[in-house]
């Protein structure tokens, strides 16, 4: 039974450093930065979240107590990584539109499709946009 | 009077499950605690959310989140193989567009998430009104295809969560 755990705690503790280190590659290999984003969302994901299964199968076999703190940290990665996604996207979204970035890439000044009605991304729409 | 006292049930949920699993371990007084802050904050909080959706607990939250885990798990082989194996020039990224059947923000803003944590997608913008969703696919064939599969998999789901 230890056997198989400790082979379980392994495998698990090699699949997440393995997709942490699949997702900084893609980090450094992508070429634009909206695919660039792709890497590390990936990464928090199931590198994080295979650890931590990791985790709650070893310290109980080790004496230690079991603990919930590795549930919250699913939780809190999963509530932020989307959060801090999409700001970097916004930034980005808003460095090419105003010509602050020199090198126009992702196809955001002319290939950004509409979102019809004549409206605005909310983006681009300035502080008035109207309530959700 | 019961209303007045817990106006948001699902948030006092939450603020004890979290504030027991923060403890780590069960004890009388740590319960008194969370109870007290459970029933306080949404009380002092209740402003910041007018008129928030209506949740619905039950069969359909386990089934998207069951649905939601097991797609991470897949595409992140996927898009795995797609860092590794293919080349730059290959890598069909591209922008979508996703009309939105949703109407509360705090839907629109659940769907969004799942689209960045669900690797292969990441959810830029949000229209001005509100009505469509910007997000960029790392690699995607179809368009209208993906688009599709979005909207059957996750925001059909979310509709019978928000109600």
């Amino acid at each position: 039974m230890t056997l198989i755990a400790e082979f379980l705690i392994a495998f698990l503790i090699v699949l997440g450093g393995a997709f942490a280190l699949i997702g900084s590659w893609g980090l450094a290999r992508l070429s634009t930065l909206m695919a660039r984003l792709h890497g590390p969302t990936k990464a928090t994901t199931l590198g994080v979240g295979s650890c931590l299964v990791a985790s709650m199968i070893y310290f109980p076999l080790h004496g230690g107590t079991w603990s919930a703190h590795e549930l919250l940290i699913t939780l809190f990665l999963f509530i932020t990584a989307p959060v801090s996604a999409n700001m970097l996207a916004k930034a980005h979204l808003h460095r090419q539109q105003t010509n602050i970035d020199s090198k126009p890439m992702d196809g955001i000044r002319d290939g950004l499709p509409p979102p019809g009605d004549g409206t605005e991304w909310a983006t681009f729409a300035g502080g008035h946009s109207e309530k959700i | 009077m019961l209303t007045k006292l817990f106006p948001h049930p699902g948030l006092t949920a939450l603020l004890l499950v979290v504030w027991m699993l923060m403890l780590n371990s069960f004890s009388a007084g740590g319960l008194v605690v969370g109870l007290v802050f459970a029933t306080i904050v949404p009380v002092f909080t209740a402003p910041f959310w007018p008129d928030r959706p209506r949740l619905r607990f039950g069969w359909a939250m386990i089934d998207y989140m069951a649905i939601v885990m097991f797609d991470i798990i897949v595409a992140n082989f996927h898009v795995a193989r797609l860092i590794l194996f293919v080349r730059n020039r290959d890598l069909r990224s591209r922008w979508m567009t996703i009309p939105l059947d949703l109407h509360s923000a705090e839907a629109i803003t659940a769907l969004a998430g799942t689209i960045s944590l669900t690797p292969g997608t990441v959810s830029a913008d949000v229209s001005a009104d509100g009505r469509h969703l910007l997000v960029h696919a790392l690699d995607t064939g179809d368009v209208a295809e993906e688009v599709a599969r979005i909207k059957s998999r996750y925001e059909a789901r979310l509709k019978r969560i928000f109600l």
